[in-house]
């Protein structure tokens, strides 16, 4: 019986250093800016890698596709290619990009690519190219819906090529809910409110995200975040000044509540 | 004869309506057909085709190979050809139409034909007939200025044009490329595999020339030429020009793939071409160490498989325009091509918080607004079937429409304003509403979402 729990943990260790490929140093990381994120994310996002983000209802849209922006920003600055491939149907609901809309987020619009698949297959298929691309730095995926195609083996792909290539792939997830996946991170995004200006007027953009899962790491930690356009960085409400009332419901988990990567 | 008459002599004549564009089309697809002759060929009205075949005619053994060979691929489509020969094309169209006699060589040829074959109005065809002059010889025996000066210039002209004193030329149904390359067969060949082999040194053949020429292509057309006379085109595009032969095959197959009827060998190909008709300067590159270049050229590379796969509009760069209708700021082109509209885009105001959305719904969706002043901003507003109530708003950023650009515009009555408003709801998503139109333009103006923030 000790021998098997002694195998056991052998082979979860050699699975482990299988499927977590190389781990990355500070340098391989995207940091956000924000202290106790970057902290607990050991550095940042980390690059070369395949960040989920969901959208915590289907209106939070905008606030998802706005803080992969941000976020693939964050990892190539103002002037590198960032490559976003979407579907007719996010045209449909989501509306198009809008460049002005990406200038007021501190990009430019010069250096964006938009692919429109007709269909989720082709779009999966275009992201596979694109994510073997070492020419790209960050690559942003838009799905809208459930996708029964984009499953374990799909996702596994692209992780690997993203992986090899060294893209940065934002795989964005619109009216979905959660599924296994091989990608690095996963989030759940929500817009909240901002710190207003003078007469009560909409601030800057600001979000909720939820660390829902991670592949080498404790998981379920909520932050806020604030988008400095000015500065290309995110930064903690708290400090900036402003007092975040925090729902009951929506409190800092205890380390009971944590939950392991499976 | 009129068409009561034919069925009172023929009761069993078929008679179909006259369809101009299928007739259009079919001879479209005989003059791309036709392009196994000559690389000039040129449609003549609504049943003809003008073949320049200067220096093509030993390919078939002689004119009169050609012509059979002409005819017995028509035959075969149960076509009725009247094929002629001529030193200019006018004259090689007049013998066609209108020759009804065989003569010993051209000059007489035209000479014999009648007058109609000057194809000018029926007036002056028959002032000439009135005249006593039948035939292009009896005109031409008269001098030219006789001619202009009792039946007009139109028909010294035409007459000019017969004779081959004067030139008119032909305009090419498919202009000719600058770089080609092609490969006969002896025998058709019904492989698919082996003719994408013969495209593939095809492709090395034209590279070798525009080498040597120091250019690089941005199309190029691959046709396929079947045995029974159809043509298989196939064509991807690069948005750099390019001389890399593995990347052109790359394109290539993923064109062919992407097909939604494979290609059809039939009864084999007889002739593969591969056509550059756009080249660009290309110099010779060395690269760099730090290999900034290499990575554009892989997203180039990236964009132009993804353009042929997709489809060339599929993979777009944005592009400002000089406008203030936001929907109008900007234009969606194909990434494959380089050239851009030379407007900047608007810069952000340093410190204020993003004033223009992310996404932009166009058209605008239509939202039901309740607002506590008829003119005053929104309260709560329903968009798809939810309830957001709006706890801080900006506005109005008021957008007036521009009359100037409008057909009927005039300062004095231009269109509907805008008023925009920047709102938030309890829960903190950020929109782009707008009110069309002021209370004193319209007596119930809509309201519309046109935007997301992030």
């Amino acid at each position: 019986m000790r021998e098997s729990i002694d195998h056991l943990v052998m082979l979860k260790r050699n699975l482990a250093s299988i499927a977590g490929g190389k781990l990355l140093s500070g340098d391989h990381r995207i940091a956000t800016g924000h202290a106790a994120l970057d902290e607990v994310l050991g550095g940042g996002f980390g690059r070369g890698r395949l960040h989920e983000l969901f959208a915590e209802t289907g209106d939070d849209a905008g606030s998802v596709t706005g803080f992969a922006t941000m976020l693939a920003l964050r990892a190539v600055g103002r002037r590198s290619p960032i490559f976003w491939l979407r579907t007719d149907e996010s045209e449909r609901l989501g509306g198009r990009l809008h460049g002005p809309g990406l200038i007021e987020l501190g990009g430019d619009p010069d250096s964006l690519v938009v692919g429109v698949a007709p269909d989720t297959k082709a779009l999966l298929k275009a992201a596979a190219d694109a994510a073997r691309c070492p020419g790209l730095s960050a690559l942003i995926v838009e799905c809208h819906g459930q996708c029964p195609a984009l499953d374990l083996t799909a996702s596994r792909r692209l992780a690997l090529a993203a992986e090899q290539s060294g893209v940065t792939l934002f795989l964005l997830r619109l009216e979905a809910q959660p599924v296994p996946s091989a990608a690095d991170t996963r989030w759940m995004v929500a817009a909240a409110p901002s710190q207003p200006l003078e007469a009560g007027a909409p601030g800057r953009p600001m979000f909720e995200i939820e660390l829902l899962r991670r592949r080498a790491g404790p998981a379920g930690m909520r932050w806020r975040l604030e988008w400095n356009r000015d500065r290309l960085i995110f930064c903690d409400p708290a400090l900036s000044g402003a007092v975040v009332p925090l729902s009951p419901s929506r409190s800092a988990p205890s380390p009971a509540g944590l939950r392991l990567s499976a | 004869m009129a068409l009561a008459d034919a069925r009172a002599r023929l009761p069993q004549l078929i008679a179909e309506d006259l369809d101009e564009a299928a007739d259009r089309h079919w001879l479209e697809q005989l003059a791309k057909g036709s392009i196994r002759y000559t690389p000039l060929v040129a449609l003549d009205a609504a049943d003809g085709l003008i073949l320049d075949i200067t220096g093509c005619t030993h390919l078939f053994g002689g004119e009169q190979g050609l012509a059979a060979d002409i005819e017995a691929r028509m035959a075969r489509l149960r076509m009725t050809v009247r094929t002629a020969f001529a030193s200019t094309a006018g004259a090689a169209r007049a013998l066609a139409r209108y020759q009804a006699l065989p003569a010993k060589d051209e000059a007489s040829a035209i000479r014999r034909l009648p007058v109609v074959a000057l194809e000018l109005d029926p007036e002056a065809t028959q002032g000439l007939i009135r005249a006593g002059l039948k035939t292009v010889g009896d005109l031409a025996k008269l001098p030219m200025s006789t001619i202009a000066a009792r039946f007009g210039g139109e028909a010294a002209t035409a007459l000019r044009h017969l004779l081959g004193e004067a030139q008119r030329p032909i305009r090419p149904l498919i202009p000719i490329a600058p770089v080609v390359a092609e490969r006969r067969f002896a025998e058709p060949v019904a492989r698919t595999e082996y003719a994408l082999e013969v495209l593939g040194e095809l492709t090395a053949e034209v590279a070798r020339q525009m080498e040597e020429r120091g250019e690089g292509g941005r199309r190029f057309e691959a046709s396929f030429f079947r045995s029974d006379g159809l043509i298989r085109p196939l064509a991807v595009e690069t948005g750099q020009p390019t001389r890399d032969c593995a990347m052109v095959i790359r394109l290539m197959n993923e064109r062919i793939e992407g097909l939604s009827d494979p290609i059809d060998p039939g009864f084999g190909f007889d002739l593969i071409r591969l056509s550059v008709p756009v080249v660009e300067t290309l110099a010779v590159t060395q690269l760099r160490l730090e290999g900034g270049a290499v990575k554009e050229a892989e997203v180039a590379a990236l964009i132009d498989r993804l353009s042929t796969r997709l489809g060339r509009n599929r993979i777009r760069r944005l592009a400002a325009q000089d406008t203030h209708i936001p929907e109008q700021m900007q234009l969606e082109l194909p990434a494959v091509e380089t050239s851009r509209p030379v407007a900047d885009w608007p810069e952000a105001v340093p410190g204020e918080p993003p004033l223009r959305p992310l996404h932009l719904f166009d058209p605008p969706q239509p939202i039901e607004v309740m607002a506590g002043v008829p003119d005053g901003p929104p309260h709560r507003f329903r968009w798809r079937r939810k309830l957001h109530d709006i706890k801080r708003f900006e506005g109005p950023e008021r957008i007036a429409s521009e009359w100037w650009k409008r057909r009927d515009g005039a300062i004095d009555k231009p269109g509907l304003t805008r008023d925009y408003y920047r709102v938030e709801d309890v829960r903190g998503r950020r929109f782009w509403v707008f009110r069309h139109g002021l209370f004193g333009e319209k007596p119930k103006p809509q309201w519309y979402l046109h935007g997301l923030f992030a």
